[in-house]
């Protein structure tokens, strides 16, 4: 979503293609043309594909997310991903070797943790790891909600806009892929932060949107 | 709307048509005016008002989301769930709350209207609650319904192989005429609403209440898929409307 070149929105079943080509997320060939199957924005760069601009988080092995602990079973942590998944974190996944019975003085419930996804099934069971990250319970600071198609426009390209928004709003932030986004700072910073975030939230699809953003928590800060 | 009684009396018969035209100034082929919005309600993941003639109706989907109760869980594929309901003061005397005979057809033919569009294989164990409420009915509810249902949709991210539009068509007075009103469905002679994908031009649902001759069948037919592809368009200018604003008039 480059400046000045103005994105196309599509809906489902709009013609993409008249020719077979490689074909992204959200389009689907029939008959040998593409069509579209979610509602969102065109992006033919190298291959055909839809940017949804709505939707639930799907998890895909290798996302890092952000889960809040729900219920503790026998040998795993089950967590809430703001998906309509539960996914679960098996005990020999914590990076150091525990006793079942005392998973709770590790991770208890209600706790936020950052997780890698190590791999989903064919019926969408979820398995976390805290092995590939380094590990890391989220405590204090707050907790931002946000439609995870949101998530590539706030990271921005090679994180241009996450690190700005770091930067001016003084705060530590993370962003997981599934939407949820933590910060932590001085409350007034964090304000400042969340203000910028919901801004990219709602402009995500417009062009020179960095700059904007700059200048906003400039003017507030 | 039309106010107080439209219909003419010849020797006991309803006439419909006055100097060519309808009693609400339509041509045979005329759709009433239609207005959607899209994205209208904050706490559904997907939603839209439409207005078509004196119908409005007011769609909010939700989900993909967990099954409840568990037991309807589909183990490879989402389920779609429908609820057509009309307001108790969505018609003159009022309507006795909560689902009906009618309404439960409804709900369910619309269902399968929608259904097969949805790509289910993508949220297996998931639902798709489609709720579609009918504040004022005139007429081709269900037909509006589906229409919203399929804006809203959409809004709420769902992938689909195309959108679902649904149209009547009808018989009054001995002719066949597109998009019945109130008072031409209360005393007209047949009414068939029938909803397709515009894409592949594949007819997901069809129905018919009265009489009509084969050839009056497919006169019917045709008119109400013209009438589908102008709703179509319509469709879809909602949605791309509601992110218009943002992509236009900057830098």
């Amino acid at each position: 979503m480059d400046a000045g070149k103005m994105p196309r929105i599509v809906v489902p079943g709009d013609l993409l293609s008249e020719e077979p080509a490689k074909v992204g997320e959200g389009a689907y060939i029939e008959d040998g043309k593409v069509y579209a199957s979610v509602y969102g924005v065109l992006d033919k760069k190298d291959r055909i594909r839809v940017i949804p601009l709505a939707g639930k988080y799907i998890p895909k092995r290798g996302d890092t997310v952000i889960g809040s602990v729900t219920e503790i079973s026998f040998s795993n942590w089950i967590l809430d991903i703001a998906s309509p998944y539960e996914a679960y974190l098996h005990i020999s996944e914590y990076p150091r070797r525990i006793e079942p019975g005392e998973m709770s003085k590790y991770i208890r419930v209600g706790d936020l943790i950052v997780a890698t996804v190590l791999d989903v099934d064919w019926s969408m069971m979820v398995e976390l790891t805290l092995r590939e990250n380094q590990f890391k319970v989220l405590r204090g600071g707050r907790l931002l909600e946000i439609s995870h198609t949101r998530v590539p426009r706030l990271i921005g390209r090679g994180g241009s806009m996450i690190s700005m928004i770091k930067r001016e709003s003084r705060c530590s932030i993370f962003v997981g892929q599934n939407g949820r986004v933590w910060l932590q700072g001085k409350p007034e910073n964090m304000k400042l932060a969340a203000q910028a975030i919901e801004m990219v939230v709602r402009e995500a699809h417009t062009p020179g949107l960095t700059n904007r953003v700059v200048e906003f928590l400039r003017a507030n800060r | 709307m039309i106010e107080g009684s439209v219909l003419g009396m010849v020797d006991g018969v309803h006439t419909f048509f006055k100097d060519g035209l309808r009693l609400d100034g339509r041509k045979k082929d005329e759709l009433r005016p239609i207005k959607i919005k899209a994205g209208v309600l904050k706490r559904a993941d997907g939603s839209c008002y439409l207005e078509h003639g004196g119908n409005k109706i007011m769609a909010a989907v939700y989900g993909p989301r967990e099954v409840h109760p568990r037991h309807l869980q589909h183990p490879t594929r989402a389920i779609v769930r429908y609820r057509y309901n009309m307001a108790s003061f969505s018609v003159d005397e009022r309507k006795r709350p909560g689902p009906d005979r009618r309404s439960v057809e409804i709900s369910k033919i619309s269902r399968e209207a929608m259904e097969s569009v949805v790509l289910k294989e993508q949220f297996p164990k998931t639902v798709v609650d489609v709720f579609i409420e009918v504040l004022q009915s005139d007429a081709g509810t269900r037909a509006a319904g589906i229409n919203a249902a399929a804006v809203a949709m959409a809004d709420a991210g769902i992938p689909m192989k195309g959108l679902v539009t649904a149209c009547a068509a009808g018989k009054i007075g001995g002719e066949v005429v597109l998009d019945l009103c109130k008072e031409e469905d209360n005393y007209g002679e047949a009414d068939m609403p029938i909803a397709i994908v515009p894409r592949t031009g594949e007819i997901t649902m069809i129905q018919m209440d009265g009489h009509m001759t084969f050839d009056e069948f497919r006169e019917g037919l045709e008119l109400a898929l013209k009438g589908c592809r102008q709703i179509y368009e319509l469709q879809r200018e909602a949605l791309i409307e509601r992110y218009k604003s943002g992509v236009e008039g900057e830098e």
